[in-house]
């Protein structure tokens, strides 16, 4: 290590523990306030702080060679390009040649509907259970 | 005979321990696997709103203690790698690792519980696409505990005796990540409802 860290008592290493369950508390109480903005900042926001205060301060990345933290970033581009390589998949309920064809309740009747598809020309019945793809 | 050192206590030609280097790329092999499936979770939850009705029947005090429990876990794990391989307090490193062991078993207890009570409630791994997200993320991260338990477990006899003082550092690490883990899966799974 690059850093004396024996220079650290365990006083310190309890300063960012006492640091973490502060935001912890934060992220219990933001979402109860039932505002969507608040929520996502409180919980999600406070999370990655949370993550980056364990990662930098008790795993020792803020003194640890640098190309570990390029080792980590270049696993989590690789999730990045999964997100994004299969939203289009998940997201969406119809393509150029293909329709989503999830046939399992009746509520997807309204979906298909809403795309100016009819029952029958997605091989779904009258109430949505029967599935058979079709191309178009 | 020969005694010869263990590979992993050698620093390695890319400066860091190679056991520390070894441990970070498990992390980040791990990094892909939970991020996989947090991933599709989070993919398939902005396609089906309706989702926020089964997450409403989440524990989210049960989540909380937990990671209260975890965080301070890993308060545990880094006082005790501070007091081995700093102070060569064995006997504090030893006592730093087993509270880090006892907090193990308490998430797992109260796992355990949220498990009973959902699944008594009907709430099943098959009863609905987000309570197989669900029961599949936080049973491969419980997995996940129970392995770091053992192996601090098994290190902290060594430890104790003065020996391999590194590895409460490595498995440390891997601690800290079971907990950062947990960090993300208790707002995805317990807060957004």
């Amino acid at each position: 290590m690059g850093h004396d860290a024996a220079a650290h008592g365990n006083g310190y290493y309890i300063k960012i523990w006492a640091t973490l369950m502060v935001l912890l508390v934060i992220s219990l109480v933001g979402p109860t306030l039932g505002i969507l903005v608040v929520t996502l900042i409180t919980a999600f926001g406070v999370a990655v702080v949370k993550a980056t205060m364990v990662m930098a301060y008790f795993m020792h990345l803020n003194v640890e060679k640098k190309y570990i933290w390029g080792l980590l970033l270049s696993a989590l581009v690789f999730i990045l390009g999964l997100f994004f390589g299969i939203a289009p998949d998940i997201m969406a309920n119809r393509g150029h040649n293909w329709v989503k064809c999830n046939g399992y309740d009746a509520k997807n009747l309204a979906r298909f509907a809403h795309m100016g598809l009819a029952a029958e020309e997605i091989g779904l019945n009258k109430d949505g259970k029967i599935c058979t793809p079709q191309r178009f | 005979m020969s005694m010869a050192k263990p590979i992993a206590t050698d620093r390695s030609a890319t400066g860091i321990p190679t056991g520390r280097l070894a441990m970070w790329l498990l992390l980040s092999s791990e990094i892909v696997i939970f991020g996989g499936l947090l991933v599709c979770y989070l993919l398939y939850r902005f396609h089906n709103g309706e989702w926020g009705h089964e997450a409403s029947h989440t524990n989210v005090y049960a989540g909380g203690l937990n990671t209260f429990v975890l965080l301070t876990s890993s308060l545990f794990i880094v006082l005790a790698h501070h007091a081995a391989e700093k102070k060569h307090d064995t006997d504090a490193a030893f006592k730093w690792m087993w509270a880090t062991v006892a907090c193990g078993l308490i998430f797992l207890g109260v796992k355990a519980y949220e498990y009973t009570h959902e699944i008594m409630h009907g709430f099943t791994i098959t009863a609905n696409v987000f309570w197989s997200f669900y029961y599949t993320a936080t049973a491969i991260h419980a997995g996940h505990v129970i392995a770091g338990m053992t192996a601090i477990a098994i290190c902290s006899f060594d430890v104790k005796q003065g020996k391999h003082l590194n590895r409460v550092e490595l498995t440390g690490i891997y601690w800290h990540f079971v907990d950062l883990v947990w960090i993300f899966l208790f707002p995805l799974l317990y807060i957004a409802k």
